[in-house]
């Protein structure tokens, strides 16, 4: 007779229990940045929102980021590293292919030996990482996921290219998803959409500077390497209106889905927190859904810039420090980028 | 074929409705970028809104041809058949 397998006991309801930020110290405003760029101040306000971002120093690595936001967010839900049984980080500015950023910050935070691994799914990230975290505490699989949004994103930028570059900043933004009495994550909606895969892409891959550095090696004429012209680190561009396009009116028709999936209308709304790509697409995502005006709107990136995995844990970290009443409300995060991908849930605040 | 008065009067009212600029000044012969100083991500609202108004699809790559406010009307009432 075949023996009987045990299976994960399931849990009912999950939550969001705590929330925490790190805030990389270097502001670069527009004013540097139009040293790089033939643009104003004025122009970068208007067309993105944007007034500064914030950029790691050069010591200042993906882990440390996500060690700083993750210990917050550990102490806001009267948790330490111990009790966590996965750590995911979402990511796509680490810069190891292996091994993991979330294995380091697991040990630095002392929840050795969690399961820990990271998502690439670009600004979508974090809502992917919320949909996991769900999965794995609902199945049993592990009592307290963190989850992580990390990106130290001026490492993979050209600060003279006018696509994407002068859009992004750094950080990190970290929640712990542990079980609950009633429900505070509802139904997740992940998606792609490869046909766009590059409309939001790094320009190359490592493998011609791989064949440069080899040449070079091999002839003592390093002149590929540092001609100007030459671009061999991978760096970041987008077809900017066809992403404002879609960002807008497909993404705002996958929110009004979780919306409907989680059963609720906007109306239930606390607050409202997208992917903060520019203050462009928030402001008519928002008319788009016609969203009832006591929804508080995340809009860090006036200040923060768009730091990919890390823009939607950021935004709502300050709503919540900014409006410790929204503590208990409901909200609608969606997430969206290179992929393309998607995703989008409604969480209880913490 | 599709009245290309009316379409232009429609497509008038939507960058007035985007851009603030009066209506009249949505010309044939204007060009989006030049004289009317709607920037590419002003152009995606306009166009989806076009799209909604004059019930036709106009693809991403499409929009890159639309230089002057003609070019649309006329694209507009092609598609419209």
């Amino acid at each position: 007779m075949t023996a009987t397998l045990n299976q994960t006991e399931t849990v009912a309801g999950t939550q969001v229990m705590g929330m925490g930020a790190y805030r990389p110290d270097v502001i670069v405003d527009n004013e540097q940045i139009c040293q790089w760029i033939d643009s104003s101040d004025e122009w970068i306000r208007q067309r993105t929102g944007i007034r500064t971002r914030h950029r790691a120093a050069a010591d200042v690595s993906v882990v440390d980021m996500a060690e700083g936001a993750a210990r917050e967010a550990l102490e806001k839900a009267g948790l330490t590293g111990e009790d966590v049984g996965a750590v995911i980080v979402a990511t796509v500015t680490h810069p190891y292919q292996t091994p993991s950023a979330a294995a380091a910050v697991a040990h630095r935070i002392g929840s050795t030996p969690a399961a820990a691994f990271d998502i690439s799914a670009a600004c979508a990230g974090y809502c992917y990482g919320i949909a996991q975290a769900d999965s794995f505490v609902r199945s049993g699989l592990a009592k307290h996921v963190l989850v992580i949004g990390v990106e130290k994103l001026s490492d993979v930028i050209d600060n003279h290219e006018r696509s994407i570059s002068f859009l992004l900043g750094d950080g990190a933004g970290a929640a712990v998803v542990g079980p609950a009495e009633t429900p505070g994550i509802s139904p997740s909606l992940l998606g792609s959409n490869g046909e766009k895969w590059d409309s939001v892409s790094m320009n190359g891959s490592l493998i011609p500077l791989r064949d440069a550095l080899a040449r070079a090696r091999e002839t003592g004429d390093a002149g590929e390497l540092l001609d100007p012209e030459t671009t061999l680190w991978p760096t970041l561009r987008q077809d900017g209106p066809t992403v404002f396009r879609w960002a807008v009116w497909e993404m705002a028709k996958t929110a009004q889905k979780a919306l409907d999936a989680a059963g609720i209308t906007a109306e239930d709304l606390a607050a409202f927190v997208p992917h903060q790509a520019n203050i462009r697409i928030i402001d008519e995502m928002v008319k788009q859904l016609k969203l009832p005006e006591h929804v508080l709107v995340g809009r860090d990136i006036a200040d923060a810039g768009n730091t990919s995995a890390a823009s939607i844990p950021l935004a709502a970290h300050r709503l919540l420090e900014e409006n410790p009443e929204l503590s208990g409300g409901l909200c609608l995060q969606i997430g969206f980028g290179a992929g393309l991908v998607y995703g989008a849930q409604v969480v209880r605040l913490p | 074929m599709a009245d290309k008065n009316e379409i232009l009067a429609g497509l008038a009212e939507i960058v007035n409705e985007e851009t603030g600029l009066e209506t009249e000044e949505v010309q044939l012969e204007k060009s989006f970028t030049e004289d009317l100083d709607i920037d590419s991500i002003s152009m995606m609202t306009i166009v989806v809104n076009a799209e909604e108004k004059f019930d036709v699809k106009i693809p991403d790559e499409e929009v890159k041809n639309l230089s002057t406010v003609g070019d649309a009307v006329t694209f507009i009432a092609d598609a419209k058949g």
